[in-house]
């Protein structure tokens, strides 16, 4: 046998092997008809309301929702792409040009909660009780106490930078990639941005005894929910400035034909009926309301 | 505390994790082992540039997999219609490339061990270059089991692929890392901790498997 007559050979064997080995695959698909695609913000999953929605929305209408959790931005991302059927998310001016620009048919409102200004107990910038944020932000800054930003393109990363540029402090912009950052300016000392998710945001503001932003309701579940609490306190809320709503979009099926649209809508529908809006309503943790329905009526 | 143990939930999790690295290891195998055989017995003019590129591979962090992959199969980009992304299928490819690197580089070293007179016997007696093949096999085989092992323990402790490619879908991406990441960001160390022991115990069966089979085999 030729030298090369033996490489094909050989060639041949890995190939049919190659192909045979491939087949089972093709099993992992099971049927996923009743099935749609949503990314949504991590703090709807970690607070536990999803695993309530979830199920009874299964139990009403037959649906099963896939849930992949990210940051708001990285959410809006998926839906830009094509990539899920539906989107849950909370920064307002970004789903309103998510819809506007033809990615998303409408924004459903669903529910808002708000956000705190959290610090260490020993509270080095005097923050405590300060009813305005911006008031609040600014003595942060101006005592260059430590703050942590959750730095990741999230829901609660875009009200931060919201709310820096309310204060009138001098801002700087880093521009990284293709995406814009604010940050008060001369800040390298005190502001960290740890391009982390919620919880270990939280974490990290609690071991270095830091101020930072967070939504309540991870915040609750980090102070009341573990065996050793965080050791953050509130020292800014109420500030209307803080709310944090909350909105569902399906993805838009003319941008995207093989999204599943009608039940993405079916979704949207369900989460804004009564019914989804009582579950919304009742749901607490540790004895505490989270979120607050908010869907109109049409 | 053993209640865990039985929750069905953690042994959902538990068996995508092992179906999905299961899956990964078998296909990894059925390439990568021919492949490594090829590569040991060929004579290519470029055999160390291919082996320096292999072993290069072996370095490949997940998250560039991850990324690799996922531009390949997000809806806008080219294979976007076959529905890839955030499956099961999309977790294997991305560990199929994490893990064929792994199981050709050990077997063409394991290969390259077998002393080259079996080789050479086999074709005085007139063996074709698959009985070939398959002698430098029986004599390579505990270092090619080796190579899957290698291969299986890279697979069910990554967790960067199964993260970005699966997304940590509960019931059908969660995999044990997966689930590890996502109960350390809620701050619940226990469970975490709980699902590294589970890891952990997995990974220890399937040493001490493969070891009473090779002990087995060899007292025969």
């Amino acid at each position: 046998m030729k030298k090369g007559e033996k490489i094909q050979k050989l060639f041949k064997l890995v190939l049919v092997a190659a192909v045979m080995l491939s087949l089972p695959i093709y099993y992992c698909h099971g049927a996923e008809d009743a099935t749609i695609k949503m990314s949504t913000t991590s703090s709807t999953q970690a607070s536990g309301l999803l695993d309530i929605l979830i199920p009874a929305f299964f139990t009403d209408t037959g649906i099963r929702v896939k849930v992949i959790a990210k940051g708001t931005g990285a959410a809006i991302r998926d839906g830009m792409d094509g990539n899920v059927d539906l989107i849950f998310v909370h920064a307002r001016t970004r789903e309103e040009k998510f819809v506007s620009q033809g990615f998303g048919t409408r924004r459903y409102p669903v529910m808002h909660n708000d956000f705190v200004i959290l610090g260490p107990k020993a509270d080095p910038a005097g923050v405590m009780g300060t009813e305005s944020v911006v008031d609040a932000l600014k003595k942060i800054a101006h005592s260059k106490s430590l703050f942590v930003s959750r730095g990741d393109d999230s829901g609660t990363h875009t009200k931060e930078q919201l709310l820096w540029k309310e204060t009138d402090l001098p801002l700087i912009t880093m521009v990284t990639m293709d995406k814009q950052t604010l940050a008060p300016a001369d800040s390298a000392n005190w502001y960290l941005s740890v391009g982390q998710g919620m919880g270990k945001t939280l974490t990290f503001a609690h071991e270095k005894q830091t101020y930072t932003l967070s939504d309540r309701g991870t915040y609750i579940k980090y102070r009341f929910g573990r065996e050793i609490p965080i050791d953050l306190h509130i020292v800014c809320e109420g500030d209307p400035s803080l709310a944090n709503p909350y909105g569902v979009i399906p993805v838009n099926p003319k941008k995207f034909p093989h999204v599943r649209y009608e039940a993405a809508r079916q979704f949207a529908r369900w989460i804004t009926s009564p019914r989804g809006q009582q579950l919304i309503a009742e749901y607490r943790l540790l004895g505490k309301q989270l979120f607050y329905p908010d869907a109109t009526e049409d | 505390m053993l209640v865990w143990f039985l929750d069905p939930e953690l042994l959902l999790i538990v068996g995508v994790s092992l179906k999905v690295s299961c899956i990964a290891t078998i296909l990894a195998a059925g390439i990568g082992v021919p492949m490594g055989f090829f590569i040991a017995f060929a004579d290519l003019p470029g055999k160390r540039g291919v082996i320096i590129i292999l072993n290069t591979l072996l370095a490949l962090p997940t998250v560039v997999i991850g990324l690799f992959v996922y531009s390949f199969i997000s809806r806008q980009s080219l294979l976007g219609s076959l529905d890839l992304l955030y499956t099961q299928t999309a977790m294997v490819i991305g560990q199929l490339i994490l893990i064929i690197p792994v199981v050709t580089a050990l077997t063409i070293a394991a290969v390259n061990r077998v002393d080259e007179r079996f080789r050479r016997t086999a074709m005085t007696l007139g063996a074709n270059t698959l009985q070939t093949a398959m002698v430098i096999f029986r004599e390579a085989r505990f270092g090619i089991g080796a190579a899957v092992i290698a291969a299986f323990g890279r697979v069910i402790s990554e967790v960067g692929i199964s993260m970005m490619l699966g997304g940590n879908i509960k019931g059908f991406t969660r995999t044990m890392t997966t689930a590890m990441a996502l109960e350390y960001d809620k701050g619940s160390f226990v469970l975490a901790v709980a699902l590294g022991l589970v890891l952990m115990s997995l990974s220890l069966a399937m040493n001490v498997f493969f070891h009473l089979c090779q002990g087995a085999v060899e007292n025969q």
